[in-house]
């Protein structure tokens, strides 16, 4: 079998280089089974996350040939000729080699208000399948962070996170939203303190979701037209006010006691 | 480290990995802002010469055809060549008549969600293409004036729609030979392919699919509504291919009037 | 107390941050309780969403004709009868409302026409009864229990390993010893409970559809602290696991294939499960393979397909058919659903095998026939508890989901995973906040014992020679598979015990490179004593289990012998030392009470 080169970044806060390794490649491998090959032979302290090598955990995230892709899922075979490029998530402080800090992505998670739904009736809730597919997608999510990576919102722009949420929690409020039993409304936290609006919907979230959510035209879009039936759209500002709709607020949610 | 997880507190700061370099892609990732620029370039350049023409636009009853170019309907001005008026005319306005309708399609285009991807990308820099990096040292997003106007896309929608319905007529004014009678010529498919389009572009809209049925929590509670949005969201996914289509069509409709209207071109009857 | 290291202190620790530990957080924190939950991964990565074709609970949403007296005996049946009967039954009756409560709590399963939660068939229950989100179940168990977890403010520790637990001077568990992946610091906690919530064993097998992280920390870690194991030698071979290509060797193909009509064919086309049949299941299996179709449309208009025979005797079918020449060109079998269902079915009902295929094996199931074969995928042994409580045999440590054993017998039922760990997740956090609330907390945090933890662990920094972990794992991993593998027998389980010895005088003797801030070899040679504690004792088992049931079959005891199924082996380690002397002793089934024994009766 041919021989390829592999371009690892090895390093941490303190700075650090690529370091070529060269390897054998087998059939139908993908990049991380190279990596493993790397830690097992060569270097065992070269530092990298993964669970499931199945596309299904997400932990495996990096830049290969400067694409935000899943390691466990991107075959050797069909990168281009030549070298390949093995660098750590840019958006996230470095840990040490393919490592990143992703605690960012986990203080956001905490700050989204919970699901709020009425209580449950004997026998479960009723919902049908048209009115949950859409909450369902979003749910397929496997928090990779390669959305968030690529997001140049931050990854170009590091006070922006100070105020910004990011696509994964942008299709996780949009879940919520469409969620047909929550009772919460979020649109006004989703503009005010999460930075809806310094999306501007490039789509390479979309582009690097290796789950295929469409997460600008399903989520992000659908969300920031919510947004303007709250904030901008003077007629439907007006609807909602004839409908006096009585929404529970986000800290309400925040502060539920557990069913 | 902020390894403990209940910390809702971000922590700005930190040494990234990798080189700081614009980007590591080796791919010809230039090759995509390089195309839209040409061809938005290619069009602005064009609706304007063309907007600023003023003559050319309407093929009338002299040459027994009812063609009017979409840059120029509703055609409103005092100048409008007669015939080619639905009938309000608004007489302050003096300049080419184009103008004064331009800014409604330019406004619901601006705004499309696909466009500011687009745009955003290829003529801002933010970002030239995905892990690239961004042009600017600021960015506030459409947080801020200007660029928080893209909020009322669906207003522009709403007009796009009025639009439709009028140049929908014209293609259907364009059956119309007048001194022949009923027919079909190469100029009445251009024009009916352009309205079938521009419905297409419109009705594939984020913003429509929202209104539709999308701002709904429960569709089985509404399923009218589910379908309308069923439908869109089937048309949602070629946004992108129908705005390039409708905008490049949209141009070559008024290519095709204008030459049949200056003469270079006879407009061709097939039946 | 006066740790030397960075010091936590909290009233429960749950170590593992899978389905189970979650759901006990949640219950442990829902009493008021201070929680703190360890993983060695980052939260939401646990093994659990690799579980993909859903969870039991007899709910009737599809069938009414369910309840949980079938699901029991499906269970107790599946597991060959060696299950803890009453683990069995809380769990049978449990399951409805853990998966409800899922529910308030944000997950979104597929629904029936009439707005209910959508139940779907899998091998060995009688009925459809897994309720399911197309065939990524697991993740979205883990998403809505890490979502709660978050919402609630609790305290998760990620990337942090565990070493060892710590003791009082009363021999009551008093908390742990742990570092920080991140930087290679030594972290300890004292706690008034620990809850081991750790996962399997799966990776001292070289074909597994295990993570990294299955290593087997649990159960070591409670056999360390002076706990039982239980059933060690049960150890489930899922029947299609991918076998090519080799990068991918072992990864899970859902059973859910087979529940939505997938068959299993060799090579030559034949549909050999019906030559596979036991004598057990004949009953209610489907004699050709008309019958079998019509089942998939309505349950009493035929019985099932023998491909949903329960896991092992599917597995050892398989095996079979490789062995007599009848295999794929990779020494698998096909698993055929292209020829059966649309591709626009397959494509809704399995998304994620449909990715998993195409873009791992370059494979379109739509259009062609998987190769599949047995892969490591579950252990039914585990640290033996109280069914009510979760609690071990030692003090102040408790344990569930696929740490703990018992529940399951000899082989576990596709689904009933998932709903294990949320049953017995909240049941051993109720046993925890009792056992709090009963006053009977540690005294003393042995720092001793801390101290020969963390020694151990650098000693593979300090030695000037020695090993590579990676070469001790992957030579544990080949000899695991081939001598203590989906068929075993005497002469090569002696070989594998003696073999061990050696592991682990090799794991004595690791040397590792680089630093401690995050460096996987030296994290491996850390997990690598847990894998031999585990593998002894699957071994140790084995060895004693001189007949076939179940998760463990022997080729010179090939049939079951109803002496050995009135007891559980159960494995003891005194010392406290991972290469020290574990003892193997018989243990008598608990006493099905006389109505249960009559369910499975019945139902003959």
């Amino acid at each position: 079998m041919a021989n390829v080169t592999v371009r690892v970044w090895r390093g941490d806060a303190s700075g650090g280089d690529f370091e070529a390794y060269a390897l054998e490649k087998n059939e139908g491998e993908v990049v991380l089974d190279l990596i493993h090959r790397i830690q097992a032979t060569e270097a065992g302290d070269l530092a990298c996350r993964w669970n499931c090598k199945a596309g299904k955990c997400g932990s495996c995230s990096a830049e290969i040939n400067g694409k935000p892709s899943l390691m466990c899922m991107t075959r050797v075979d069909e990168l281009p000729e030549g070298p390949i490029t093995v660098a750590p998530m840019r958006t996230f402080p470095i840990i040490r080699d393919l490592v990143t800090d992703v605690s960012f992505n986990f203080a956001m998670a905490a700050k989204v208000p919970a699901l709020l739904p009425p209580p449950m009736p004997e026998g479960g809730y009723v919902m049908y399948q048209e009115d949950v597919q859409r909450g369902q997608e979003f749910r397929k999510c496997i928090e990779c962070f390669l959305c968030q990576d690529v997001c140049h919102v931050i990854r170009d722009h590091e006070d922006n996170k100070a105020h910004y949420a990011g696509p994964r929690f942008f299709i996780r409020y949009a879940e919520l939203e469409m969620h047909p039993l929550d009772t919460n409304d979020r649109r006004d936290l989703v503009r005010e303190e999460m930075g809806l609006g310094y999306c501007n919907i490039t789509k390479c979230c979309t582009e690097v979701c290796p789950e295929h959510i469409k997460i600008t035209d399903n989520a992000i879009i659908p969300l920031k037209e919510r947004v303007v039936d709250a904030h901008y759209d003077p007629i439907a500002w007006l609807g909602r006010k004839i409908r006096r709709r009585t929404k529970r607020s986000a800290d309400e949610a925040a502060v539920q006691p557990a069913p | 480290m902020a390894t403990v997880e209940h910390s809702s507190k971000v922590v700005l700061g930190g040494r990234r990995g990798g080189p700081d370099v614009a980007t590591l892609r080796q791919d010809r990732w230039w090759v995509q802002p390089v195309v839209t620029v040409s061809i938005l370039t290619s069009f602005i350049i064009y609706s304007t010469w063309a907007a600023f023409q003023n003559k050319n636009y309407y093929v009338g009853a002299s040459a027994h055809r009812d063609l009017i170019s979409p840059f120029y309907s509703p055609c409103l001005a005092n100048s409008c060549e007669p015939g080619a008026s639905h009938g309000l005319i608004l007489h302050f306005w003096t300049i080419s008549p184009a103008l004064l309708i331009l800014l409604f399609p330019l406004g619901f285009r601006m705004t499309c969600y696909y466009y500011r991807r687009s745009y955003y990308r290829a003529f801002w820099w933010s970002p030239p293409a995905c892990a690239v990096a961004d042009g600017h040292k600021e960015y506030s997003g459409e947080t801020r004036f200007p660029l928080i106007i893209q909020n009322a896309h669906r207003y522009f929608f709403y007009f796009g729609l009025v639009l439709n319905v009028i140049l929908t007529y014209d293609a259907i004014l364009a059956f119309n030979q007048p001194g022949i009678g009923l027919g079909v010529t190469v100029g009445t498919l251009v024009l009916v392919v352009n309205a079938a389009l521009l419905w297409l572009y419109s009705l594939s809209c984020h913003a429509c699919r929202h209104i539709v049925g999308g701002q709904v929590k429960s569709f089985k509670k509404h399923p009218v509504r589910y379908a309308f949005w069923t439908v869109v969201s089937k048309l949602n996914p070629k946004h992108m291919n129908l705005a390039w289509t409708s905008l490049i069509f949209v141009a070559l409709t008024d290519v095709y009037v204008r030459l049949v209207a200056s003469g270079a071109l006879t407009d061709y009857r097939l039946f | 107390m006066n740790s030397p290291y960075e010091h936590h202190d909290y009233d429960i620790l749950v170590i593992g941050a899978g389905g189970a530990g979650l759901r006990a957080a949640i219950e442990a924190k829902q009493r008021g309780l201070s929680v703190a939950i360890i993983t060695k991964s980052l939260l939401g990565k646990a093994h659990t969403v690799m579980a993909e074709g859903g969870m039991a609970a007899a709910m009737g949403n599809v069938y009414s004709e369910d309840n949980w007296k079938v699901h029991f005996r499906d269970t107790m049946r599946g597991g060959k009868m060696l299950n803890n009967y009453r683990m069995a039954e809380l769990h049978a009756k449990e399951s409805p409302d853990r998966v409800w409560e899922l529910e308030q709590w944000g997950a979104l399963f597929d629904r029936t026409a009439d707005g209910k939660i959508l139940q779907r068939d899998f091998g060995g229950h009688r009925f459809a009864r897994l309720a399911h989100v197309g065939d990524r179940t697991g993740l979205e168990l883990i998403r809505t229990l890490q979502q709660k977890v978050v919402s609630m403010g609790t305290d998760v520790f990620m990337e942090c390993k565990v070493l060892r637990l710590v003791h009082d001077e009363n021999g009551r568990v008093a908390g742990a010893v742990a570092y920080w992946r991140p930087t290679g610091e030594f972290v300890t906690f004292s706690a008034k409970a620990v809850i081991l919530a750790t996962g399997g064993v799966g990776k001292s097998w070289k074909f597994t559809s295990n993570s990294w992280e299955s290593t087997g920390d649990g159960h070591a870690m409670a056999l360390w602290a002076g706990a039982e194991l239980i059933d060690m030698e049960c150890i489930q071979f899922h029947p299609t696991g991918m076998v090519w290509p080799l990068s991918v060797r072992g990864l899970l193909v859902t059973e859910g294939v087979r529940g939505d009509g997938g068959v299993l064919r060799n090579a030559e086309g034949e549909r050999f499960m019906f030559n596979y049949v036991a004598d057990m299941f004949r009953a209610e299996t489907a004699e050709s393979e008309e019958e079998g179709d019509r089942w998939y449309e309505d349950h009493s208009a035929g019985r099932r397909p023998p491909e949903l025979l329960p896991r092992d005797e599917v597995a050892r079918a398989i095996n079979t058919e490789v062995k007599a020449g009848r295999g794929s060109p990779h020494g698998g079998v096909f698993l055929d659903i292209a020829t059966r269902r649309s591709a626009e079915f397959i494509r809704r009902r399995l998304p994620s095998m449909y990715h998993q295929f195409m873009e791992l094996a370059g494979v379109d199931i739509t259009r062609e026939a998987m190769e599949i074969g047995p892969t490591c995928h579950y252990i039914m042994g585990g640290v033996k508890v109280d069914a009510e409580t979760a609690a071990t045999s030692v003090a102040g440590l408790f344990a569930a989901g696929e740490v703990a054993g018992g529940m399951h017998g000899a082989n576990r039922l596709g689904g009933n995973s998932l709903s294990d760990l949320v049953v017995f997740g909240r049941r051993a956090g109720i046993g925890a906040a009792e056992y709090i609330a009963g006053g009977a907390g540690p005294s003393g945090f042995d720092l001793a014992e801390v101290q020969t933890a963390v020694k151990d662990a650098l000693a593979p920094f300090d030695n000037e020679t020695g090993e590579n972990p990676y070469d001790v794992q992957r030579d544990l991993q080949e000899m695991m598979q081939t001598n203590v593998g989906i068929i075993r027998t005497q002469s090569e389980l002696e070989t594998a015990k003696e073999a061990l010895g050696e592991f682990a005088a090799r794991v004595r003797n690791l040397k590792v490179t680089g630093g401690r801030a995050y460096n996987p070899g030296w994290n491996l040679a850390t997990d690598l004593p847990s894998m031999i504690s585990v593998s002894r004792c699957t071994t140790l088992g084995a060895l004693e289990r001189k007949e076939s049931r179940g998760g463990h079959t022997r080729e010179d005891f090939p049939k079951a012998d109803p002496e050995y199924g009135k007891y559980n082996f159960v494995h003891s380690l005194s010392g406290g030392n991972f290469d020290g002397e574990i003892r193997t002793e018989r243990s008598a089934l608990l006493e099905m009470p006389e109505e249960l024994a009559q369910l499975l009766e019945e139902a003959k």
